[in-house]
């Protein structure tokens, strides 16, 4: 057991790969020499030299393309787009490409590419580096997408994405790269499709995932004060999600309550609540209720940047608000 | 002629003329199967443009790889992709190359290298840079090559490509396919530089051709593929060349002068290279008769293809958990 950052996780996943697999190679804006925007990937082009860990210039369209040329002719590319909000840069090697290729060449290849990408708020980034445009990319048939909140996650779900025969979007979070976590030393690949209970309960359901993981948690902490006990799920991955563990909890609690920090309005919440209105009809016992961004960018300003992300109080309402 | 005209051996301009006439006779059966209403969709020929397929891929190695367009068809014959599957994939069948599911715009065959056409003009050039990324990290003395229009000219990614094929000095050649028009509209209106002058801006040399001059294409995409596979990084080859047909079958080319498709037989290259060697009109006779009776076999037996069935439909779209560790 070692405590390190959800950074240094990710760095030590992409370590372990890398050393095991020689098919394995990384490039990305600024991750060799300068090691990351964040630090992600500090030390490792000294570990595996520069044939292996490359800066490329400012293109995203062609970091996304040469990944999927890359992934179609032996390699295992995993490749970082700076922030979230730059993959619009990308999306037709994501889209059109990558998430294709499998299907409309009949079986004939896989591509076993990973695009790593940090999104949200809270570091007051303002409109377009804030963005959480998961909802986009689960769209999509053919990728994958999770999104770890923990230290233990962030390095399962790396070695379990770059281990997929498929393109796989691990979207990170900036304001957890620092975040300090237990790394098992048995940490091994999460599997991608799995949620975690983060705290069980058996009053209400929240469902959630990335860093509303902790303003989920805290909301628990507050409710528990009033007697009530919330089962807080962080899905982990968004595509595939993990609808058995939804609907065995709200089998238990009969109350649904889903947190994410991107907008509500099409965001990843409303699948889910179609999906539990649909097969979980019968154990629903309130409205399912939604905690999420208001319909509008994210605003430089802290006191909207604050107001504009869910926190512990509005998702504790939410809460009380399935229990009336 | 072109410059190298006279370098290539007997065998090797029969085999071009023979691999010309295979695309000829083949999309001149998909423009009447098509207007028949025995391919759905929507396709796009490449007739007059076959001096530029079948010069260049002549220059490959089968290991080499491919990255197409959306005018493909002569790019994937040219690699190899067998003519039964071509037919079958085009025509809607299970027993396609891609099992009916990609069509026209999305032939690839893994086994000759041909990564695919493509629905996306200008998508092609980044998967031939990572391909060649990967030859290069891979220590393999294989390249790739990516075919597309002039229009592809216009398109960001194709910038992006350039610049980093350049400065990672990767094994591609860049083939531009140039017949002056971008879809409807002529390029020379849409273009502030020519496609040389784009790639030297990125230190990547090019060659220009006359693309229906199948050996002169043939000679300098052979002197090109040497040098990159020696390890001398991206060239671009841009060849000159003339599209007969619409932007897609059905396309009436109101926006063409008359007088530039009055010309069309002039700029043919099956009949310029019968033209050049008039010795060879035996094999050359031979090879328009081997691809005609070829055509005719792979029509009827696609017509007799299975149609996909839907319980297969969703087969695919990621790959099934039994195979999730085999590596590439």
């Amino acid at each position: 057991m070692s405590e390190i950052r959800y950074g240094q996780a990710i760095n030590r996943a992409l370590s372990h790969a890398m050393t095991a697999d020689p098919t394995v190679i990384l490039f990305g804006e600024d991750v060799g020499a300068a090691g990351g925007p964040f630090g992600v990937t500090r030390g490792l082009r000294d570990k595996f030299g520069p044939a292996r860990i490359r800066d490329t210039p400012i293109s995203e369209a062609a970091i996304a393309g040469v990944a999927v040329g890359a992934a179609m002719s032996g390699l295992k590319p995993v490749v970082e787009i700076m922030f979230m909000d730059f993959v619009t840069l990308a999306m037709d090697a994501l889209v059109n490409q990558a998430a294709k290729a499998r299907y409309m060449f009949g079986g004939q290849n896989s591509v076993p590419m990973v695009m790593r990408m940090p999104h949200g708020g809270g570091i007051n980034a303002g409109p377009q580096h804030s963005q959480c445009l998961e909802a986009w990319l689960a769209h999509v048939p053919g990728l994958k997408v999770v999104c770890p909140a923990t230290v233990t996650d962030a390095y399962g779900l790396l070695l379990a994405a770059i281990d997929d025969p498929d393109p796989v979007v691990m979207i990170e979070n900036k304001a957890l790269y620092a975040m300090k976590g237990d790394l098992p030393d048995d940490a091994s690949k999460v599997a991608i499709g799995k949620a975690a209970i983060a705290r069980s309960g058996r009053d209400a359901t929240i469902v959630t995932y990335g860093a509303m993981r902790y303003p989920a948690l805290e909301a628990a902490d507050l409710l528990a004060k009033d007697g009530v006990e919330v089962e807080v799920i962080d899905l982990r991955s968004l595509q595939p999600w993990d609808e058995a563990a939804v609907l065995a909890s709200l089998s238990k609690t009969h109350r649904l309550v889903i947190v994410h920090e991107a907008v509500e309005a099409f965001g990843p919440g409303a699948e889910i609540a179609a999906r539990m209105a649909d097969v979980g009809f019968d154990e629903l016992d309130a409205p399912i209720v939604r905690v999420a961004a208001p319909f509008m960018p994210p605003p430089f300003a802290k006191t909207l940047e604050d107001w504009y992300r869910p926190d512990a109080n509005r998702i504790a309402d939410a809460v009380r608000r399935t229990l009336r | 002629m072109g410059p190298g005209a006279d370098t290539a051996d007997h065998a090797t301009v029969v085999a071009l003329h023979a691999t010309m006439c295979l695309i000829r006779e083949t999309e001149t059966r998909l423009s009447q199967l098509f207007a028949d209403g025995e391919i759905p969709g929507f396709i796009h020929l490449s007739i007059g443009q076959e001096g530029v397929a079948a010069g260049v891929v002549a220059a490959l190695r089968r290991d080499d790889t491919l990255a197409s367009n959306h005018r493909g068809h002569g790019h994937a014959l040219a690699k190899g992709v067998d003519l039964d599957s071509f037919f079958l994939e085009i025509m809607g069948r299970i027993e396609g190359i891609c099992r009916g599911r990609g069509g026209s715009m999305h032939i690839a065959d893994m086994s000759t290298g041909m990564l695919g056409a493509n629905g996306i003009v200008g998508a092609g050039l980044p998967i031939a840079v990572g391909s060649a990324l990967a030859h290069q990290v891979r220590e393999r003395d294989c390249i790739a090559s990516v075919f597309f229009g002039d229009g592809a000219l216009a398109e960001g990614v194709l910038h992006e490509s350039f610049n980093l094929a350049s400065i990672w000095k990767l094994p591609v050649l860049f083939v531009c396919e140039n017949n002056g028009w971008s879809e409807f509209s002529p390029t020379s209106q849409q273009m502030a530089a020519s496609p040389a002058a784009l790639a030297e801006a990125h230190k990547i040399p090019a060659t220009l051709v006359d693309g229906n001059d199948v050996l002169a294409v043939h000679t300098a995409a052979r002197d090109l593929v040497a040098a990159i596979r020696a390890g001398g990084g991206p060239r671009l080859i841009e060849c000159k060349t003339t599209r007969v047909r619409g932007h897609f079958e059905g396309d009436p080319q109101k926006y063409r002068d008359a007088s530039e498709m009055a010309a069309f037989e002039a700029h043919d290259p099956i009949l310029r290279l019968e033209r050049d060697k008039p010795k060879l009109s035996a094999d050359f006779h031979a090879a328009r008769q081997d691809a005609a009776r070829r055509v005719v076999a792979a029509v009827e037996k696609a017509r007799q293809g299975t149609l996909p069935t839907i319980a297969g439909a969703l087969a695919d779209v990621y790959t099934p958990a039994t195979s999730a560790q085999v590596r590439p």
